[in-house]
């Protein structure tokens, strides 16, 4: 009785390690946390329009693995973004660098908000500038009573 | 037979809609009753030989015929019907044929409900309409023909695109295009306004339903294509600043702005140019999307197969239509002062506030969208802008413009004192910001952006029923509040629960990427999914792994989800369908990835995502259109006759 | 007049950019390496996989260094002209094999033709990550200093090996 007992006990034990909880893909959770931070400001090459940290890609999935190389030699987040610009260029950040060429796109919604408001402000101080209302004469306002009089107009 | 029919069909289209473009402009121009009185029926058999094409090719394509060259590119035998019907516009000539379906139809909607107008407008309204058909007529009898006819015919075609085999193909596009085209109806009314040289207040309210009718598809079709995105592409993305999804964006953005500069043009006859030209803009935007989409100068998943020589013709196009109208406004516009005042503070500065945030944010998203084009042709080397970027430019301009929409609505006209808002709306104010914070506390970690987001849903919502309440006790007979008051609030709450659903989700939301086994379970969000099993099945064209996964919270099991990753017989990029739990508070969303381990106990790559208030992103979009819908459809649009101007005016109306 | 001539001006601007625009393609992006150093590295032969080539190997010649994969159907267009263009004996070509099973790269030389002098592997892409290929077929025409002068993005056509290739192999070979 006593060893079908344990026997059973035993296989409970083996059945649980079995199904248990889901080791998470990545080892070190920590260093997961790095790669998506960086991988997600980076832009897969050859899918083009998803991230590096989104794409499945067999180029991405190498990529995150050199990334996470990296992580774990301790390298700071500007030395891994230099790594991959310096091997495929501007075009993998995907954020672009604010620099010279590209002050255009950081710094033109700021100059069209503003561009915007001073429009705006023309556009007020002129509608209020002048432009008295006019002073009917006694046939206008004649006409302008018998209309308003008239039935047949919807209200 | 049937193709060459089909054919044959669009050449006769292009011969009535140059007949009728033509005719019914110079018609209305010199008043000629004759060449007028052709507009409507020219419309509406521009739509006949439209349908009737576009019939042909949907017959082709259930058919299989695979001697059309079009459907042997897109179609299999193994299609499944449906996929065989909407499978027509799952490539660059269908859908084109389906513009040019949408464009008639717009057309023959214009030609039947504008009894209350003008003959003179209605004609060249619809003239300007048929001149844009002409010109899509031509680029694709001349580039992009569907019922071009293969020598060798094919045993079998090459299959749609795995991705589009799915519901959202059957009505992403169809809603999309309605709206996308729809602004060519505002556009036209612009045009024929500048040609007749009458920019009042009455133009303004004959255009203002066809914009907002547009409007409300653009709304739902983007909304479709976000939904569609999310739950088929299997990462849980909803929107990715892609140079296509911009490319829809843009004219929603302007036409929003439309639809309120209408407003102001109807009621108080002011900003007509301004209204003009964003009128011109929107058209503009949905026809530089087209050249976007179909010419391969930006990378899109989205695009195309791209041809320069189609982009050479479409760029032709759009120098023509756009260059034209904007040259047309240079010689016509109003110079005449529109005569109306308005204070600093009033509704009529208010919306222009409104304008001008919404073109500048438009300005921005196309900045962002074209500058790696620009960097390139300027030779600085190639860049690329993604959504970081987007994300940083956007939100800043649209975080007034919320704040702004319930100060404009609760401002009069022409002249309002900051004292009196300000004492309205002070309670307001104060309740939304305690209830914004308060709610971030409730929901989970402290964000700034988080609560800066909720602070500004409230403000809406609030200021939104505080106006309703204040209908329902100051007026005498609340009964005959008219429909656009109602319609828009609902539309701006609208906005408010879809700023819910895209604050939580980017806020709240928790993924896990696990290697599960049988058997095992993984816990996201405070739900527990366990796999249960995977097997094969087999689809009609495509061959799965199907696993099981079973969905509990505190013991209790919910459901069992199935998720799927398919091989269709003609790609080899596998497809995963992920399984997705919905309810009005969150979406658990499960997507299988790559089998890990095989043989006895096979163990598999999958992501698991808890998604808080997901659903109100799209639940938001559907209220906004409801609320444009019921605005739209206000009983002074379905009036006859014209009142004079002064008469509308003089209601002094609600919003 | 002159302010509503504005959105005009704005929509000539753009329609100009668009324009030079179709005469690019945006899939291709420039190599930032061109002018730098070739990335070293020592990889196994292919045809004797217990001995190694390096990079440096090839100091004081102008050489070709091109990557294809059995996998690879674009490589398919580009073979028949490196094989013909190896016939000429102009340069030496190196071959790396990318991302691929030994057996499936012999089996794919044996069939379609080698016009390498020698081919090396690179199983896990790193060599391939170090150049910054991101599609394959690519190609590095390297100088005999070791420096990277031109990438070819894509298989190599007629045109690309008569009018760039060529004469920079003629200049930097003088």
């Amino acid at each position: 009785m006593k060893y079908w007992l344990a026997l059973f006990l035993a296989l409970q034990l083996a059945a649980s390690s079995f199904a248990g909880e889901a080791a998470p893909l990545a080892e070190d959770p920590v260093v997961e946390q790095r790669l998506i931070a960086i991988s997600e400001e980076m832009r897969c090459l050859v899918c083009q329009n998803e991230s590096l940290a989104g794409s499945r890609a067999d180029l991405a999935l190498d990529l995150r693995r050199e990334i996470r190389g990296l992580i774990k030699a301790g390298k700071t987040d500007a030395e891994i973004m230099d790594f991959m610009v310096s091997r495929y260029g501007d075009f993998v950040r995907y954020r672009p660098p604010v620099k010279p060429t590209t002050w255009l796109l950081w710094f033109g919604p700021f100059l069209l908000l503003l561009g915007a408001g001073v429009i705006l402000v023309r556009m007020v101080r002129r509608s209020q500038r002048g432009d008295a209302p006019k002073v009917l004469d006694a046939a206008q306002r004649e006409k302008a009573q018998s209309l308003l009089k008239d039935p047949e107009l919807p209200s | 037979m049937i193709p060459e029919l089909g054919h044959f069909s669009l050449i006769l289209a292009l011969f009535v809609a140059l007949a009728l473009g033509v005719l019914s402009v110079a018609g209305g121009q010199q008043g000629r009753g004759d060449w007028m009185a052709l507009a409507r029926p020219g419309a509406q058999a521009l739509w006949l030989l439209t349908a009737f094409s576009f019939g042909c090719l949907i017959y082709a394509f259930y058919t299989n015929d695979f001697s059309v060259a079009y459907v042997a590119e897109h179609s299999n035998s193994k299609l499944p019907g449906i996929y065989r019907i909407a499978g027509v516009w799952g490539g660059h000539e269908g859908s084109l044929l389906l513009w040019l379906m949408m464009l008639s139809s717009w057309m023959l909607a214009v030609s039947i409900f504008s009894r209350q107008l003008p003959d003179a407008m209605v004609s060249r309204v619809l003239g300007i309409l048929g001149l844009v058909a002409v010109g899509f007529l031509l680029f694709m009898l001349v580039t992009s023909n569907p019922f071009l006819r293969l020598s060798e015919i094919p045993a079998d075609g090459r299959d749609l695109n795995p991705l589009l085999q799915d519901p959202g193909l059957v009505i992403h596009p169809p809603m999309l295009y309605m709206g996308y085209v729809g602004m060519a109806v505002p556009f036209a009314f612009a045009i024929a306004a500048l040609l007749n040289g009458r920019l009042d207040a009455a133009w303004a309210r004959w255009s203002r339903p066809w914009a907002t009718a547009a409007w409300i598809f653009l709304t739902l079709g983007i909304a479709l294509g976000s939904w569609w995105a999310y739950y088929e592409l299997g990462w849980g993305g909803w929107w990715f600043w892609d140079p296509v999804e911009n490319a829809s964006f843009l004219p929603w953005l302007v036409g929003t702005a439309l639809i309120h500069s209408l407003a102001v043009t109807e009621k108080r006859g002011l900003f007509r140019n301004w209204t003009i030209v964003l009128a011109i803009t929107a058209f503009s935007l949905s026809l530089l999307g087209t050249f976007l989409v179909r010419s391969g100068v930006l990378t899109s998943v989205h695009a195309f197969a791209s041809d320069p020589r189609r982009g050479v013709f479409i760029l032709l196009f759009l120098s023509v239509v756009v260059g034209g109208s904007l040259t047309l406004f240079a010689l016509r516009a109003s110079k005449v002062r529109s005569g109306g005042a308005f204070a600093l503070v009033s509704r009529e500065t208010l919306l222009l506030v409104n304008n001008v945030l919404l073109a500048t944010a438009a300005a921005t998203v196309l900045l962002g969208t074209l500058y790696p084009l620009i960097v390139d042709a300027l030779n600085l080397g190639k860049l690329s802008v993604g959504p970081p970027y987007f994300n940083s430019v956007f939100v800043p301009i649209m975080v007034p413009v919320l704040l702004f929409m319930v100060i404009g609505s609760y401002a009069r006209w022409k002249n309002d004192s900051v004292a009196e808002l300000a004492k309205k709306l002070r309670p307001v104010a104060i309740l939304s910001v305690l209830l914004g914070c308060g709610a971030t506390l409730l929901a989970g970690a402290w964000s700034t952006l988080v609560a800066l987001a909720l602070t500004l849903v409230f403000w809406i919502v609030l200021g939104s029923l505080l106006q309703i309440y204040r209908q329902f006790k100051d007026t005498v007979n609340w009964r005959s509040t008219p429909l656009s008051f109602w319609g828009m609030h609902v539309a701006h709450i609208g906005i408010a629960v879809c700023v819910v659903g895209i604050t939580m989700v980017k806020g709240y939301e928790t993924e896990k990427d696990v290697r599960m086994a049988v058997g095992d379970t993984v816990l996201v969000g405070g739900y527990t999914f366990r796999l249960t099993g995977i097997h094969e099945a087999a689809g009609p064209n495509y061959n799965a792994d199907v696993g099981d996964v079973e969905l509990s919270r505190d013991g209790r099991v919910l459901r069992t989800l199935h998720l799927e990753k398919r091989t269709y017989f003609s790609s080899t990029m596998p497809m995963t369908e992920a399984a997705i739990d919905t309810n009005l508070v969150r979406d658990v969303y499960v997507s299988l990835g790559e089998r890990l381990e095989g043989g006895a106990n096979p163990a598999w790559a999958m992501r698991v995502y808890h998604k808080p208030f997901v659903v109100w992103i799209w639940g938001g979009c559907l209220l906004m259109a409801l609320g444009g819908t019921m605005a739209a459809l206000d009983r002074r649009y379905r009036r006859r006759a014209a009142a004079s101007a002064g008469a509308v005016a003089a209601k002094g109306a609600v919003a | 007049m002159k302010k509503t001539l504005i959105p005009l001006g704005l929509f000539v601007v753009l329609v100009v950019f668009l324009a030079i625009g179709l005469t690019r393609d945006p899939h291709e992006i420039p190599s930032p390496l061109i002018g730098k150093a070739a990335p070293a590295f020592t990889a196994p032969r292919l045809h004797e996989p217990g001995q190694t080539f390096s990079a440096k190997d090839m100091l004081g010649q102008v050489w070709l260094l091109n990557t294809w994969a059995s996998w690879c159907v674009a490589c398919r267009q580009e073979h028949p002209i490196l094989v013909a263009f190896a016939k000429t004996r102009t340069l030496p070509i190196i071959g790396l094999d990318y991302k691929d099973q030994e057996a499936d790269g012999l089996k794919w030389l044996a069939r379609l033709g080698d016009p390498y002098d020698l081919s090396v592997t690179d199983k896990d892409g790193r060599i391939g990550i170090d150049y910054g290929v991101y599609g394959v077929p690519e190609s590095f025409l390297i100088d005999k200093a070791g420096v990277i002068r031109y990438k070819q993005i894509g298989p190599v056509t007629e045109e690309a090996l008569r009018d760039k290739i060529l004469p920079l192999v003629r200049e930097l070979q003088k």
